[in-house]
């Protein structure tokens, strides 16, 4: 007979859905049906064994071919790396637990490496607005229950995030909010006239590029100042209407994407987004959030927040004190700047994400690939370490969007020896505490030379 | 070292009464004996030392969501702050106000603190709350989830079913395997969802239509019902604000009447937290006065109540409380950056950096309350040193706090430093009070006292056989005690010694080990309530956002445990 289990994980994006219903083979080795998930969750189910998949490490041979070889290999080789690399880089961890986040910080403060996170060419710059306005948010099911106004600003969840306007924004009934769609007011502002827009009460085609000011027009309009008869290429009158619809909400969430955080002005759109929340909690509650891209690209930022107080960019070199500075300790500058001397692409792909200059850098050093799946960074890399994939093969938490943690599950077992991220980074710490005992009984040998009068 | 004694130390443990006597502690497979029974035992010297049990936390915010929001939105507060790696310890110690994990177990330790009780769990983040425990080296932790604002919570005492309640009580307890009942300005966080909140405690919550007064009545009746090691622990309406101590008095009167029923020890019915807070009189920041006089004087009149301090540093520090209402408000005095969590169905949370500056007048005036509290106080088993850490300051000030109140001359010192001292000795009374507390009073504040009205008092907080070897050993000489008040703070900074459970963990103020840290949390067992059972599943059908199967922790998150076991079935 298949099994279901239910309320599993997805590992897919940042709505982290928990209500999915996967039906698993008799003997437990295949998964034949998922269900409530989108199709993209789908995918990445029936993908584990589905396919086939890579269930040995790959050294990367003289001829430019792969070798398998056993885990221990592997982590002597990551280990080696770190050892003898003077500013290795460890990036990545959309896609892992936080078990894995945990352990791959002990080995980067153990070697000495700068450690970052997917963050760093994504919402990092809401970070930088985050450290400069704060942060007035909210857990999703508050706006399920409570919020009769939404605005996605940038984003395109229709798209991106395909639940997200059922399970908690549009669409649901909630506790203060029974008629479900029919008790919202939808905002839609982007400059394109996405999927999402088509379900929007009000759309406002922002001209690309002028968020902010935009942002600033309503801050304007709501403090009770006038404001031009066109902004940002959104009439004054239409302006004036969005004002008053979020000044007599009863609870209003912002939700807003990379279209903010990656157009022009960047953390000052951010800024400006968190500074118009502000003022909105002088008339009635509004809350704003960042629209989150992997399932768990939220952990890394509350795991490292706990152990070092930073939640990306994190140069940990010294060893002694972290230290972090967007620009100068970020992945994709350090990269550019052909800083660093060994990589590692954990649960990410740089090879299709960074530039071409920046991966043509990275790729004159040893580079370690920690991935389930075969990828762009898989193919460039020396070695490819393959691990279980978390909320199907492996258990853990995970960070929703919001910050909530979720407890994933697992469906099936991964392949036969395949290992789990945080079993890899235990190992290659041990192996790395061994090296460095190793050397440092030689070096001892070295510090205590005898003279030429020991005899005497 | 499993057997070792220590030796000819001046021993404070007021749990049995021992006044600074020169005795011998002896310790066994991590457990106090009596000395006579070890047979080849190793020696630590504490002649002309101070020997206490390890240091118990009622209440400080170490570990969960507002507290890593805090680390995170504040990079300022590690730039600079943060000290080098220590080469005895583990890991990278990060941050001052809001410190890293790893650091605020080290800290703890060097105190000589064992124990500390994270002041606020939202019950739909303890999966957090358990990975910050687990990575937060030595001190045992417990984590109180906040009841005052939950929705099953509200309609239950809306409806004074206390029987109700109380079996979803223990069923969240278990779901988050949480210590105790946390209540966070009651009925004022959930108005908060809509932006409002309760001005005092009989302003009814919106739509539940209970007020705050009928909620802290209502979890008192429920606590006592299932008969918890702790007491209700509230922190009360209109928090900070100059008059507060009105409401405060209103809502330590609702106390009256009940008594403590348990089996752990527990005398009082309410912890009223960080009382600096809610003593103020007044009725501007202009006018701004201490109240804690009023305060104090019904305190020591009632055995059923016991409260911490939440005493004010004077530092830069990050505020941070599940009383969102309030930490808005905080922005809107202080203009800094704001962050602000709602939960659904449970609480509300807020943060904001704050600077406690001795040119300011308010601030003067709150560290001067801080202090009257513990100074006016008759009964210093009932009275805790705590700065609500960090919200007052942060806890590694404690050492700083002893010596202001065992020392006239170090307030004096302090005071000097203010630029409004004429001004803050006319709003208070500071400057009329000598009295300077003794190290037995002391051990009465941080340790056997918090351990008694925790309901840990057997396995905490004292030095009788049987108890956990959890032991400070302080350089100070109470026969010889120093002229300057800041080696008072020195020697309580950093520990002489700290055996945590059997293990020398501290020496000469270094951490030299890392022995396994433990999660203490109270498993009720109740009748089987169908009624609950089927409330329990509707709101998780219909109002949360995760799935039931998802929101308990599950086992292989749960850290180290122990457990206190509650059987009302009996």
């Amino acid at each position: 007979m298949p099994k279901k289990i239910e309320n599993v994980g997805c590992p897919y994006c940042g709505v982290c859905c928990d209500d999915l219903v996967v039906t698993v083979s008799d003997d437990g080795k295949q998964i034949l049906e998922v269900e409530n998930a989108c199709a993209i969750g789908n995918q990445i189910f029936h993908h584990a064994t589905g396919s086939e998949r890579v269930k040995l490490p790959r050294l990367r041979q003289p001829d430019g071919t792969y070798k398998d070889i056993s885990y221990d290999e592997a982590v002597d080789y990551a280990a080696k790396v770190l050892y003898n690399a003077k500013k290795p880089l460890i990036y990545g961890f959309g896609s892992t637990n936080c078990e894995g986040m945990a352990a791959a910080a002990k080995v980067a403060e153990k070697a000495g490496a700068v450690l970052d996170n997917c963050a760093s060419i994504c919402h990092g710059s809401s970070f930088l607005a985050i450290f400069d306005n704060g942060y007035p948010s909210c857990t999703l099911g508050e706006t399920k229950n409570r919020a009769d106004v939404i605005v996605y600003w940038g984003a395109n969840p229709a798209h991106a995030h395909p639940r997200h306007m059922s399970r908690y924004s549009i669409f649901p009934r909630g506790f203060f909010t029974g008629k479900g769609h029919k008790s919202r007011k939808i905002i839609v502002i982007d400059p394109r006239h996405t999927d999402t827009a088509q379900v929007a009460d009000i759309y406002l085609q922002v001209k690309q590029g002028h968020d902010y000011e935009l942002f600033d027009a309503f801050r304007a309009v709501v403090r009770g100042h006038e404001i031009p008869d066109e902004v940002a290429g959104i009439k004054r009158e239409k302006i004036l209407e969005v004002a008053d619809i979020l000044k007599k909400a009863r609870f209003g969430t912002i939700f807003y994407g990379m279209g903010l955080c990656h157009s022009d002005g960047r953390n000052h759109n951010v800024d400006i987004a968190i500074s118009l929340t502000r003022d909105l909690n002088d008339f009635t509650k509004w809350t704003i959030m960042a629209m989150r891209g992997h399932y768990n690209i939220t952990g890394p930022g509350a795991v490292w927040s706990w152990q070092y107080g930073f939640p990306y960019c994190l140069d940990l070199t010294k060893k002694d004190i972290a230290h972090m500075n967007p620009g100068e300790t970020s992945s994709v500058d350090l990269a550019m700047r052909d800083e660093v001397d060994a990589f590692f692409n954990v649960g990410t792909d740089a090879g299709a994400h960074f530039p071409i200059e920046a991966v043509k850098h990275l790729r004159k050093h040893p580079w370690i690939t920690v991935d389930p799946n075969i990828c762009m960074a898989s193919e460039i890399s020396d070695l490819h370490i393959p691990v279980g994939i978390v909320g199907v093969e492996v258990p853990g938490i995970v960070y929703r969007m919001d910050n909530v943690p979720i407890q994933y599950r697992k469906v099936i077992d991964p392949p036969e020896g395949v290992i789990s991220d945080e079993e890899l980074f235990e190992r290659i710490h041990k192996r790395l505490c061994e090296i460095e005992a190793e050397e440092a009984a030689k070096t001892e040998i070295k510090a205590a030379p005898e003279g030429v009068r020991a005899e005497e | 070292m499993s057997e070792f004694i220590i030796k000819n130390g001046f021993v404070f443990d007021p749990l049995q009464g021992i006044k600074g006597d020169r005795m011998d502690v002896a310790v066994k497979d991590g457990k106090i004996v009596e000395p006579g029974t070890l047979k080849s035992p190793k020696t630590i010297d504490a002649a002309g030392m101070t020997v206490m049990a390890g240091g118990v936390d009622i209440h400080s915010h170490v570990v969960g969501p507002k507290v890593n929001v805090g680390r995170l939105f504040r990079p300022e507060d590690k730039l600079f702050k943060s000290p080098h790696k220590s080469p005895t310890c583990s890991r990278m110690e990060m941050g001052f106000s809001v410190p890293s994990t790893f650091k605020t177990g080290y800290d703890y330790a060097r105190m000589g603190y064992v124990f500390v009780n994270e002041a606020a769990m939202p019950p739909l983040h303890s999966p957090h709350v358990h990975e910050e425990i687990r990575d937060t080296p030595i001190i045992d932790n417990a984590a109180m989830p906040v009841f005052g604002n939950n929705w099953f919570t509200l309609e239950y005492l809306k409806n004074n079913e206390i029987e109700n309640n109380a079996a979803y009580t223990a069923w969240l307890l278990r779901a988050t395997r949480g210590f105790g009942i946390k209540v966070v300005n009651p009925g004022g966080s959930e108005a908060w969802g809509w932006g409002l909140n309760c001005v005092n405690i009989h302003d009814p919550v919106p739509y539940f239509d209970i007020t705050p007064a009928e909620i802290v009545k209502g979890l008192i009746e429920t606590n006592e019902f299932l008969g918890l090691p702790h007491s209700v622990h509230l922190h009360a309406n209109n928090l900070g604000n100059p008059g507060n101590y009105v409401d405060t008095l209103e809502s330590l009167k609702l106390a009256e009447g009940y008594t403590a029923k348990n089996d752990f020890g527990r005398e009082q019915v309410m912890h009223m937290t960080h009382l600096q807070f809610h003593s103020y009189g007044g009725d501007s920041w202009g006018n701004f006065e201490s109240r804690a006089k009023d305060v104090m004087d019904y305190v020591n009149a009632h055995d059923n109540l016991t409260i911490d301090m939440g005493q004010v540093t004077l530092d830069e520090t990050t505020t941070m409380t599940a009383d969102g209402p309030f930490e808005h408000h905080l922005c809107s005095l202080n203009h800094l950056k704001w962050a602000n969590v709602d939960v659904e169905l449970e609480t509300a949370a807020g943060v904001v950096p704050y600077i406690y500056s001795p040119k300011v007048k308010v601030c003067t005036i709150q560290w001067a309350v801080g202090l009257e509290l513990a100074l006016f106080s008759k009964d210093l088993m009932r009275t805790f040193i705590t700065t609500d850490h960090p919200n007052a300051g942060p806890f590694t000030r404690y050492p700083r706090v002893i010596t202001w109140l065992m020392s006239r001359a170090a307030r004096d010192a302090t005071m000097k430093t203010f630029k409004w001292l004429d001004k803050t000795i006319d709003a208070t009374s500071i400057d009329g009070i000598d009295r300077e507390l003794s190290l037995y009073e002391i051990a009465q504040m941080t340790r056997a006292g918090p351990a008694k009205a925790l309901g840990v008092s057997n396995t905490y907080g004292g030095l009788a056989p049987g108890m956990d070897a959890d032991i400070a050993v302080y350089a100070l000489n109470p026969e010889n005690m120093p002229s300057d008040p800041v080696e008072i703070e020195k020697a309580f900074g950093r520990c002489a010694w700290l055996v945590k459970d059997g293990v020398v963990t501290v020496r000469d103020g270094e951490v030299v080990a890392e022995p396994a840290k433990r999660t203490i949390w109270v498993d009720v067992k109740v009748p089987e309530n169908a009624q609950v059972q089927r409330d329990i599943y509707e709101h998780f059908l219909k109002h949360y956002s995760v799935k039931l199967d998802n929101y308990s922790l599950f086992e292989e998150h749960l850290h180290n445990p122990r457990v206190i076991e509650v059987n009302t079935t009996e």
